[in-house]
């Protein structure tokens, strides 16, 4: 199995050694630029929050009647926008994935250190020119900027909103490439790539998609931002332009782009469910091709965002096959990870918890897609609540509380500290809880005929939208509550020892926390991932 | 412009929308196809998850047992996507067939024009009657609508009939249903359009042949779009360079929809909607072979409703319709 040598070191772990502004705004470690993601992220997932919490209060009644329709329309689009490219997007790759990658491969550091610092910069300025955007009056173009609104008829602030996410794309471009050549180069002696954690396998195909997918979203901003501020015409019906070109190319980047966000939270979920169960992943083989055909089909499923837009009836019909599809894998994968329970020996702990509450609300998620991959079927639902719901059941229910899941399990290893038992509990429970009755009532919404982005709507449908403000305010505790006992922690939660769970994974044999450059002595792999007995 | 009084009909909540078609009720079958399919695997998801999590809670557990070996565990991951791809393509084909009789092109009995704008649909009856945010259609005929936009991308939605469709700017796209139930449902714009996108939503109304004809006889205003299309060729000077008998510097256009048009450069093209939209919008796009590219383009002067009524009138134009209006020494 797994061998290294547990020397001592005078030197002290990696957040000890030079706690200073320079020593954290300079430093290449992977494990500190992991803390300057997470804070930043934590701050734009709290800013979206706000715009998210705003638009569950005006939807309590029926009439506009908090926000004026530009100020609600306005908010949704910093919702999406911050949620999407400066939350969801880097949240597990640039986190867990940045702290853990380099030492589940056993290496000392990313391939390209100084391009990890980069990267972290390149959002930051992607960032500001967000909160600029914000700061100009904020822009009411959605997060999917469609033309020739977008374009030609939008009063706000466009070109700054979508400069910040140009500016961001190449900060996943970077992040990307550093996991590609990390894997490549970087793994132990005896780590063969049949031996790699299933999160190194996410990560690695996230890394793909990222460089892949990424430059076709800077090109369709760099042409929307030509439209608007030069009438360049390549969206504009008036000059010859197409504006369905746009959709193309929006989801030609943003299809693929949700499965940047999941395939980093299966391989959380992966790690987390082999511990608590210590039982090893059911199927490994089976789990690295569904990640790998996930990663393939999702490049070719874009049209189904489309189906009503006037794209040729039989472009419709192929995207609605490949569509279903690509359902297939991501359905291979929860049957592996509930066959992993088989004959286990399950503990209920926190981590597990959110590892179960992801599985149940991602097939809902998953299931779901299948319905809008029906043609007919999305044609009634394309556009209202229903997608709500099964967006946000996968990219919240699922990518976000697996980013949780990860974050309580890896939590000890990160800050060398336990946290509250109970309090991590009850912070998922309602989470799980406070999630579906905020969006299970939008399924039904949906297919009773709501539409999306309405500030103001039937009276019909206002006991619906009540029980979903109400699970909104759970679900911010159930988000709340870890900023407490997790913070609480780091100056008084116990003492983590290197690996509480007795969990397999060559992070685990590094101090808890890691010493400067993780491990003493390069640990040697002799054996496969997850070997539970 | 946003105090426009909504006009939503009188309609509580509905769990399952009222099915006004035949149609509907097709859809709302694969619904529930789907419904029980999802209902069955998550029962056996939680189901096992709670069972394993009992009986295997480390709590209770003894001595290990041996767990699925390798090669049953591969059979059991191919079994699965096997039988779920097989239900997968059987879903595919239901949905793909119902698509493609709200999508397809067959001929309805009543072509109505549909345009977006911000904010409001404006609607245009074959007779010329005109209305806005409403749409009156008679029952039991099939009715395609014909949409475009005037601005940005809008969509066309009714719940009540399971249809959705969006109007784009620069295009046609078409949508077609025959509702089977009288009253009146709700619609919708649903593709986020600005500021008051959610006020741009009104009624559908079906009603019987007579009323809907009655209706058209109590609204009927102006001419209808083909005649009203006539007077624009007119006074858009058209006519000067299509329509004066020996030669014309422009292609005559009588019997010109649906036929195949030779372009300059080898290409053809056939002279549908689309095609016609073209010629008076981007005239340099399509260059019918033989003639010079010195067409202006009416971008601009014409609107979109008005484009519809030009479309009407070159349409109802026959082959040789020109001719006998020269050789009977009519107008022009
Ligand atoms: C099991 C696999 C999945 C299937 C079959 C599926 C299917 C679909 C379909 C057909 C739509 C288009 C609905 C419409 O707009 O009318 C859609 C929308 C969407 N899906 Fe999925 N999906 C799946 C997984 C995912 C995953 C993994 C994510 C994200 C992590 C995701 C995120 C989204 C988002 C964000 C939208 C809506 C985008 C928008 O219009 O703003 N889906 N899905
Ligand atoms: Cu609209």
């Amino acid at each position: 199995m797994i061998t290294a040598s547990h020397a001592e070191h005078a030197s002290g772990h990696y957040l000890s050694h030079d706690w200073t502004l320079r020593g954290w705004l300079l430093t290449v470690d992977h494990k500190r630029i992991a803390w300057l993601y997470a804070a930043s992220i934590t701050g734009f997932f709290f800013l979206g929050g706000l715009a998210a919490l705003l638009i569950r209060l005006e939807l309590i009644t029926a009439p506009g009647d908090l926000l004026s329709s530009e100020t609600y329309n306005k908010m949704f689009s910093l919702h999406g926008i911050v949620m999407v490219w400066f939350f969801l997007i880097p949240s597990i790759p640039a986190t867990l994935g940045n702290f853990l990658m380099p030492m589940m491969v056993g290496a000392k550091d990313m391939a390209f250190p100084k391009l990890n610092l980069l990267s972290w910069y390149i959002y930051t300025v992607g960032g500001i020119f967000t909160l600029a955007a914000v700061i100009a009056g904020g822009v009411d173009t959605g997060w999917t900027f469609y033309t020739p609104f977008s374009s030609l008829f939008s009063n706000s602030a466009v070109i700054a909103a979508a400069t910040g996410v140009f500016v961001v794309g190449f900060s996943s471009i970077l992040t990307g490439l550093n996991f590609i050549v990390t894997t490549h180069t970087m793994r132990a002696p005896g780590l063969t790539w049949k031996r790699l954690p299933l999160f190194v396998w996410a990560n690695y195909a996230t890394g793909l998609i990222m460089v892949l997918a990424t430059p076709v979203l800077t090109v369709t901003l760099l042409l929307l931002g030509l439209e608007r501020g030069l009438g360049i015409g390549i969206f504009d019906p008036a000059l010859g332009g197409d504006p369905l070109l746009f959709q193309h190319l929006f989801w030609f980047y943003s299809h693929p782009a949700v499965y940047i966000m999941i395939l980093p939270a299966m391989g959380v979920v992966s790690e987390i469910i082999a511990c608590f169960s210590r039982n090893p992943v059911f199927g490994y083989k089976g789990m690295v091709i569904s990640i790998a055909a996930i990663a393939l089909f999702g490049f070719v499923v874009w049209g189904h965002h489309m189906f009503v837009s006037g794209q040729s009836l039989y472009a419709g019909i192929l995207f609605s096959f490949f569509t279903f599809l690509v359902a297939v894998p991501s359905a291979v994968k929860t049957l592996n990870w509930t066959a992993t329970l088989f004959r286990g020996h399950i503990w209920f702990s926190a981590p597990m918890i959110y590892a179960l509450s992801f599985l149940g609300l991602f097939t809902i998620g998953g299931l779901t897609g299948v319905f809008l991959a029906a043609l007919a079927l999305d044609v009634h639902l394309h556009d209202t609540y229903f997608v709500t719901a099964h967006f946000h059941y996968i990219m919240v229910g699922g990518a976000v509380t697996a980013y949780l899941g990860g974050l309580h399990f890896w939590w000890p290893k990160m800050t060398g500290r336990m946290y509250s038992e109970l309090w991590s509990k009850v912070a998922a429970l309602a989470l799980f809880i406070g999630f579906n009755l905020t969006f299970y009532p939008q399924f039904l919404l949906g297919y009773s005929g709501m539409p999306r982005r309405y500030h103001d709507y039937p009276e019909a449908f206002e006991f619906l939208h009540i029980l979903s403000s109400l699970g909104s305010g759970v679900l911010a505790i159930g988000y709340l509550l870890p900023l407490v006992y997790l913070g609480w922690s780091l100056w008084r939660g116990p003492r983590a020892p290197a690996n509480p769970w007795d969990a397999y994974g060559l992070e685990w044999l590094a101090d808890s926390p890691p010493i400067k450059h993780n491990f003493t002595e390069t640990p040697k792999v002799t054996g496969g991932p997850y070997v539970y007995d | 412009m946003s105090e426009q009084a909504i006009v939503d009909p009188d309609i509580g909540y509905q769990l399952i929308p009222t099915e006004a078609s035949d149609y509907a009720t097709q859809v709302d079958h694969l619904y529930y196809g789907l419904l029980g399919l999802s209902a069955l695997l998550i029962a056996i998801l939680v189901g096992l998850i709670a069972v394993f999590g009992f009986r295997y809670h480390r709590s209770r557990t003894g001595a290990r047992r041996p767990r699925i070996a390798g090669k049953a565990g591969h059979r059991i991951e191919i079994g699965f996507a096997a039988m779920l791809a097989l239900f997968f393509m059987g879903l595919f084909y239901w949905g793909s067939h119902l698509y493609m009789d709200v999508y397809g092109d067959e001929p309805s009995d009543i072509t109505i024009n549909v345009i977006g704008k911000q904010w409001m649909w404006k609607v245009q009856h074959p007779d010329g009657t005109r209305e806005i945010n409403t749409l009156h259609v008679p029952v039991g005929e099939s009715v395609t609508l014909r949409l475009t936009s005037q601005d940005v991308i809008h969509s066309f939605s009714i719940p009540a009939l399971r249809l959705k469709r969006d109007a784009v700017p620069g295009f046609y796209t078409t949508a077609r249903f025959t509702a089977s139930q009288t009253g009146e449902f709700r619609l919708f714009c649903a593709e986020y359009c600005g500021n008051d996108h959610s006020r741009m939503r009104g009624r559908v109304v079906v009603m019987s042949r007579a009323d809907y004809e009655d209706w058209l006889t109590r609204h009927g205003e102006g001419p209808s779009p083909a005649v009203a299309g006539k007077q624009l060729f007119q006074s858009h000077g058209c006519t000067g360079c299509h329509q004066d008998s020996a030669g014309a510097p422009a292609p005559a256009l009588d019997g010109l929809y649906g036929r195949t048009v030779p372009l300059e450069g080898g290409d053809t093209i056939v002279a549908d909607e689309a095609y016609i939209r073209d010629s008076i919008l981007q005239p340099q796009k399509h260059v019918v072979a033989g003639f010079q590219p010195i067409m202006p383009s009416f971008s601009g002067q014409i609107s979109e409703s008005e484009i519809f009524q030009m479309i009407a009138y070159i349409k109802s134009l026959q082959p040789g319709d020109w001719h006998q209006d020269d050789a009977s020494g009519a107008t022009q």
